[in-house]
């Protein structure tokens, strides 16, 4: 019987975000969204109601949407994990993050990252979806400000934009920030931190 | 919001879970966690251990080649996105779509659901209408629980503290109409009363059996003896679904919260109980 006990201290986990391998030591009660943002410094994903009803913490678990909220982050050792901060790929935004641009999908951008995780999953399930099968998707997703009108749209311009193919060369726009700048900030207690950042310099 | 501290673990096994279940009398076991970590968040729950089954294998999966079989592990999305099922039992698919959202269907199991007991859930009622059976495994050994048998009160069932459903059974439709109707809380999406039934008619038309099951409205899922009894015989007409859906809430102790009062709950059984009948009619 193969059990991982060492409570009440700490738990040994290993997950891949984003691309890149990481492991470490977490107390069980960790929430998996406060191992993304206090732990690897991904403060993409947000908190919003803490409650797993606004959905601003969704991530991507072995390509699904999940609520990073209410998940303990030794429930996702093993698994590949993908943030907001994995979704441009080659420094430019992919077609939902394009959506948002182009149709006004935000205002203040809290519940975007959120926004983005659970239309990108849905769009994978869903390829050509109604307007009404999107709202549907959205469900667990709130927006205090923008309303829903230009987040529906830009969902409907990245379905269009995926089914045309991969988007034409320059459509998408540069990001400025660099994955790395963004985890630098990350605090100390996590094993192989000095390894993880070495292996970065490559990307 | 963190949760109290609590030991945690993962076996890889079926068995050594119920062990470790036996040996803490305060352990929770952790499925997909959608009721368990919000509750512990809120404090609502301390349990002093946490069994998780995520690194159980053979818990996930849905075989749906004669009675239907799936994994208590098995979350919401699979069902939802099964082709099995989509026309083995579409009943079950169709439901799961309906359940949270996405990021909770991809999360929630439906073993998780059914040993949870939540007066509110869909997967109760289905369960009791299609008169599945669980099958569970303890330190004692393994055991099957019939539908009518699980639910015994408010988040509680015929489980014992040590024992963990594996697997969840439902018998073949053979041609029986199937419909699950809900009237869902506008912001949580739980049921402010869902009702399931599954009418099964003979060569002539006539009702030969008919299960009407009740959730959101009464402390645990249960059957709607007085629609079933007013069904039996009957050809599955306006009249007879009328009949049936009138008496649907008959019996039954329902219960009234800030956000549906008993009368509204009670007229709602009435008026889903019709509209799932005409649904499982044309089926």
């Amino acid at each position: 019987m193969a059990t991982t006990t060492t409570a009440p201290g700490r738990v040994g986990v290993r997950m891949k975000v984003n691309g890149v391998d990481y492991a470490a030591e977490v107390e069980p009660r960790l929430l998996l969204v406060s191992f993304l943002r206090d732990n690897l410094g991904l403060t993409g994903t947000h908190i919003g109601c803490d409650t797993s009803q606004c959905g601003a913490c969704v991530i991507h678990l072995d390509g699904q949407p999940v609520k990073s909220c209410t998940l303990f982050a030794v429930q996702a050792d093993g698994a590949e994990l993908t943030t907001i901060e994995g979704i441009a790929k080659n420094g430019e935004y992919d077609a939902v993050q394009m959506g948002f641009w182009e149709m006004h999908g935000l205002q203040c951008g809290y519940c975007t990252p959120g926004m983005i995780m659970t239309a990108n999953a849905f769009l994978d399930r869903n390829p050509n979806p109604t307007e009404a099968e999107i709202r549907h998707a959205l469900e667990g997703n709130l927006c205090r400000c923008t309303g829903y009108q230009n987040i529906v749209k830009a969902v409907q311009y990245a379905a269009k934009q995926r089914a045309g193919g991969a988007m034409e060369a320059g459509s998408g726009t540069d990001l400025d920030f660099e994955h790395k700048d963004v985890i630098e900030h990350a605090p100390e207690d996590l094993q192989d931190w000095g390894d993880q950042l070495a292996g970065q310099e490559e990307r | 919001m963190f949760p109290n501290q609590f030991e945690y673990h993962r076996p890889s096994s079926v068995q050594a879970a119920a062990g470790l279940l036996a040996a803490d009398p305060d352990a929770k076991l952790l499925a997909g966690g959608h009721s368990l970590i919000p509750a512990m968040k809120l404090r609502l729950a301390s349990p002093s251990s946490l069994v998780d089954l995520g690194g159980v294998d053979g818990l996930t999966g849905i075989d749906a080649s004669g009675p239907i079989k799936i994994g208590a592990m098995t979350t919401y999305a699979a069902i939802r996105d099964s082709r099995e099922l989509k026309s083995a039992l579409p009943i079950l698919a169709e439901a799961a779509d309906n359940v949270g959202d996405p990021a909770v269907q991809a999360r929630g199991t439906i073993g998780g659901a059914l040993a949870h007991s939540d007066p509110a859930a869909d997967y109760t009622a289905i369960f009791l209408a299609l008169d599945g059976s669980v099958e569970v495994t303890g330190t004692n050994g393994a055991r099957t629980i019939a539908a009518d048998d699980l639910f015994v009160d408010l988040f509680t069932t015929a489980l014992a503290p040590d024992e963990i459903i594996t697997s969840v059974s439902f018998p073949a439709l053979d041609g029986a109409g199937t419909a699950y109707e809900k009237f869902r809380h506008p912001a949580s999406g739980y049921a402010v009363v869902g009702v399931a039934v599954k009418i099964a008619t003979g060569s002539d038309g006539k009702v030969e059996s008919a299960r009407v099951a009740v959730t959101g409205a009464t402390s645990k899922a249960t059957r709607a003896t007085a629609a079933e009894e007013a069904l039996q015989g009957k050809t599955l007409d306006d009249a007879a679904i009328d009949a049936a859906a009138a008496v649907a809430g008959n019996g039954l102790e329902i219960n009234g919260d800030h956000f549906a009062s008993e009368e509204y709950r009670r007229h709602l059984v009435s008026v889903l109980t019709g509209r799932a009948l005409r649904k499982a009619a044309q089926t």
